[in-house]
């Protein structure tokens, strides 16, 4: 049993990358699974870490890339006289 | 007393993306999004002394991003108006409509969803400014870029064991923020 023992802040860490999709392992994935069973923090934890991904993928939210922050950071500066 | 300042060498870090949000859902169109937004920091700075202090930064470039967009449909508005098609109606009154007033609009279902789903982006975008920049970034680049883990950490040299634990502070400090203002 010792291969499972993880302790609540290992496992917040898995349950954080076990939202982003290849991030975690099957192994971790089992680590994580039998722990959420004792830890009550870590299921309610767990709880809201999905809905933060549950919400982020429903609001289809996007962002500039860097690159484009970049151009319009050079011309914002150009206009500026820097 | 004006209780906000205005720095238009932050602008493209603290509001871009939250600017593109707002206009992307409204103008659906990724390059002309950008236009809208590039545009709005040009009018910006040169209005920088119209700005009174009385309202946030944010608001203040909402308000010319609104009169940005307003003009870009007026613009393919009378752009469209050239290719219409004038059709018979049946009685005098009703002759000259144009064609489109007669057909239901095909986006009108989904505006409440939009709407929902333009609320939301508001409120995730509110939270992730409240992060430190570093944190944010991070975030964006993981969860809204969907970039790898190997590209960011290359890119702000940091150990993917770090990277972890700043991907675990934003996510405990945005499930909090949400917490309080949407869930």
């Amino acid at each position: 049993m010792g291969l499972f023992k993880i302790n609540c802040h290992e496992g917040k860490m898995l349950c954080d990358k076990n939202q982003y999709k290849k991030s975690t392992t099957l192994w971790e994935k089992i680590k994580l699974s039998l722990y959420l069973i004792v830890c009550s923090e870590c299921r309610s934890y767990t709880s809201k870490n999905v809905k933060l991904t549950k919400a982020m993928s429903n609001s289809k939210v996007q962002s500039v890339s860097t690159d484009e922050k970049n151009a319009l950071k050079k011309r914002l500066a150009r206009e500026m006289g820097q | 007393m004006p209780s906000h300042k205005i720095d238009p060498t932050k602008w493209v870090d603290q509001y871009s993306d939250y600017l593109f949000n707002f206009t992307i859902s409204r103008v659906n169109d990724r390059e002309m999004a950008q236009d809208l937004i590039s545009e709005t920091f040009l009018a910006g700075l040169k209005s920088m002394k119209n700005f009174k202090g009385e309202a946030s930064e944010r608001t203040w470039l909402i308000s010319i991003l609104k009169r940005k967009i307003i003009d870009h449909y007026r613009k393919s508005n009378s752009k469209k108006g050239k290719a219409e098609v004038h059709i018979n109606y049946k009685d005098e009154e009703s002759e000259g409509d144009w064609l489109e007033e007669r057909v239901a609009d095909p986006y009108d279902k989904t505006a409440e969803g939009d709407l929902q789903n333009e609320e939301l982006g508001e409120a995730i975008y509110k939270c992730l400014s409240q992060l430190p920049e570093k944190q944010a970034k991070i975030f964006r680049m993981k969860t809204i870029d969907n970039m790898d883990t190997e590209v960011i950490c290359n890119e702000f040299q940091i150990t993917p064991s770090n990277f972890w634990v700043i991907i675990h502070r934003a996510r405990t400090a945005m499930a909090g923020c949400m917490e309080k203002n949407w869930f």
